[in-house]
């Protein structure tokens, strides 16, 4: 057979090819470059270009005080505001050194589920969608939707939620909060089974994750990678158990591990822990115990209004914290929690004054991002949507 | 098992000298540690059985300007993955010489990591195998998150770059290239 011949006289070329898919492509969601080298569809290389959503949160944060930095945080990872919320908070309590009371940690276990919730369901649906079941995806999707009422219903906002503050939460649960979470998971576990019959036996979707996106665990350990990707290898690592915090030690769950690490183990992964993120949330709802949801201190909690309005030292106390913000004394800390794509810390240097001296976040998916290019290497062009897709990539926290 | 868990007495012990500071704050363990031979130092916290901090869950930096001397600290925080326990080590870099060892043959993940330190610290890796900006673009000037680099500073703008690859499609470049003759701008 004799070699076909181009336009211009050449044989078909055989160099590597390079191509660059992105910022901005169909099939990725979040503006991110991958520098290709190709060799016909294989992929050789792949250079990943991030950065194109920075806005400069850390330089922000350090302008502003401790409260106003929880907005920010919300823009992290739009998935899941209420886990970075929590984070950030948490982190900020522990460099002063104080605790909130058990029914503020109980409801901020339910948001930070609710959330993750939300977190795997926007990636897998988006994922499928992506692989052409757009079935699945329509279902996660208004999945999902139940979801982002029951937090409209408790905090006001879709996604730029805002509601836990340093030292509490904004307010207290709604009254029907625990039926409609209840009604809510009825209906998100029919879903979730109509996904898995779409799925699990679908030759297309199997073919198309099972063996995708390989990486051992040795290597997912060398490039920090944490959440279900690592969890997909085997590893168990969840900041849950490993350093408990708030009530998760008073809580039965368990974390659902993978063995190959590939894009099917983590897919499987994302889908149970949503079932266990359930059983969370309806076991918080149970045990929730009466009783403020704020710490009572005078320094970092702003006042009743009755007592702004009626006693000189509540509007002192409401003008000290509004003008100056809150005082965290000198120090610094490193507080993680599990977020929706692995571990979210908050590094926090204070050097006494109202506004943080430092604000560090380390984002699980920019390092994610960094180990890209061992998922995809030696796997067809068309493989880097899925892998990416389970990724979950999110511009806002792997850029900040 | 506490007999196996690592402590601050055993980082002292096998660091010795290299450490020059050992504190805890808010129950987390800290070490200050010497910046030479920092990969070595490392390596010991790795691999040596007791300790065996085998996972590096993220590097940062801070700027103390006017604050401290030496200037610059590089945090890292570690993280054992048997028994959870983490350490944080500070490292001093000086502003004069603001270049560290790098721990990208200890630790993949460090490549990204110190690459945002370089971008917008402007600390050098020694050995880190590809230290460009990864967050800012190329002809970004000056490093963002050093204190003395002020919140409203604007950068210039940057002229349209050539596309390069395999597939360049020269028809937009040469649409543009007509449309600025139409409107009769200069560059």
């Amino acid at each position: 057979m004799s070699v076909p011949e181009t336009r211009d006289g050449a044989n078909l070329p055989t160099e590597i090819m390079e191509l660059q898919m992105g910022p901005s492509h169909p099939a990725t969601h979040g503006t991110i470059k991958f520098n290709l080298k190709l060799e016909g569809e294989k992929v050789l290389d792949c250079d990943v270009e991030v950065g194109y959503l920075h806005r400069g949160f850390d330089k922000s944060c350090e302008n502003v005080t401790w409260t106003q930095v929880i907005p920010y945080t919300d823009r992290l990872n739009y998935a899941s505001p209420l886990i970075n919320n929590v984070g950030y908070a948490l982190a900020v309590e522990k460099l002063i050194g104080v605790e909130t009371p058990p029914r503020c940690q109980y409801i901020r276990v339910i948001v930070s589920e609710l959330s993750r919730i939300f977190d795997h369901l926007t990636c897998c649906g988006m994922c499928c969608s992506e692989l052409g079941a757009i079935t699945v995806g329509f279902y996660m999707i208004e999945a999902r939707e139940m979801i982002t009422r029951i937090v409209e219903a408790l905090t006001g906002a879709r996604l730029t939620v805002t509601y836990v503050r340093v030292g509490g939460v904004k307010h207290d649960l709604p009254v029907d909060f625990a039926e409609r979470v209840e009604r809510t998971f009825k209906i998100i576990r029919k879903l979730l089974e109509d996904c898995d019959g779409l799925l699990s036996r679908n030759r297309i979707f199997i073919d198309r994750m099972s063996n995708i996106g390989v990486i051992s665990r040795e290597t997912a350990i060398s490039y920090s990678l944490t959440g279900p990707i690592l969890r997909a290898t085997g590893v168990n690592y969840d900041v849950r158990k490993t350093n408990p915090y708030l009530v998760y030690d008073q809580l039965d769950f368990t974390v659902p591990l993978g063995t190959k690490g590939d894009n099917y183990d983590r897919f499987v992964c994302r889908i149970q822990e949503i079932e266990q993120s359930m059983k969370i949330v309806e076991q918080a709802l149970k045990n929730l115990p009466v009783g403020p949801v704020w710490i009572e201190d005078p320094r970092f909690v702003l006042p009743e209004k009755e007592k702004v309005y009626n006693s000189i030292e509540g509007l002192m106390h409401h003008f000290k914290i509004i003008m100056e913000g809150i005082k965290v004394p000198p120090g610094e800390t490193y507080f993680a929690v599990e977020g929706g794509n692995g571990e979210l810390g908050f590094y926090l240097v204070s050097d006494g004054a109202g506004r943080p001296y430092r604000v560090r976040v380390r984002p699980p998916c920019f390092l994610a991002m960094g180990a890209f290019h061992e998922m995809i290497k030696g796997y067809m062009i068309a493989d880097i949507v899925p892998t990416f897709g389970m990724v979950n990539m999110i511009g806002g926290e792997c850029d900040r | 098992m506490p007999e196996t868990s690592p402590s601050l007495q055993d980082i002292q012990d096998k660091l010795g000298p290299k450490v020059l500071e050992i504190s805890q704050f808010r129950g987390d363990d800290i070490v200050v540690l010497d910046p030479m031979d920092l990969r070595e130092s490392f390596r010991i916290l790795k691999e040596d059985p007791r300790l065996r901090f085998d996972f590096l869950s993220d590097i940062t930096a801070v700027d103390y300007w006017k604050k401290k001397e030496p200037r610059f600290e590089l945090v890292y925080q570690l993280l054992c993955l048997q028994s959870g326990k983490r350490l944080r080590v500070r490292v001093p870099v000086s502003e004069e010489n603001a270049a560290i060892e790098s721990l990208t043959p200890l630790w993949r993940g460090a490549n990204f990591l110190e690459r945002e330190i370089w971008d917008l610290f402007g600390i050098k890796f020694i050995d880190h195998p590809d230290l460009r900006r990864i967050l800012l673009f190329d002809e970004f000037k000056g490093h963002p998150l050093r204190k003395d680099y002020p919140i409203n500073q604007q950068q210039h703008r940057v002229p349209e770059r050539k596309v390069e690859g395999t597939f360049v499609d020269e028809r937009s470049h040469n649409k543009l290239l007509r449309l600025k003759k139409t409107l009769g701008s200069k560059d």
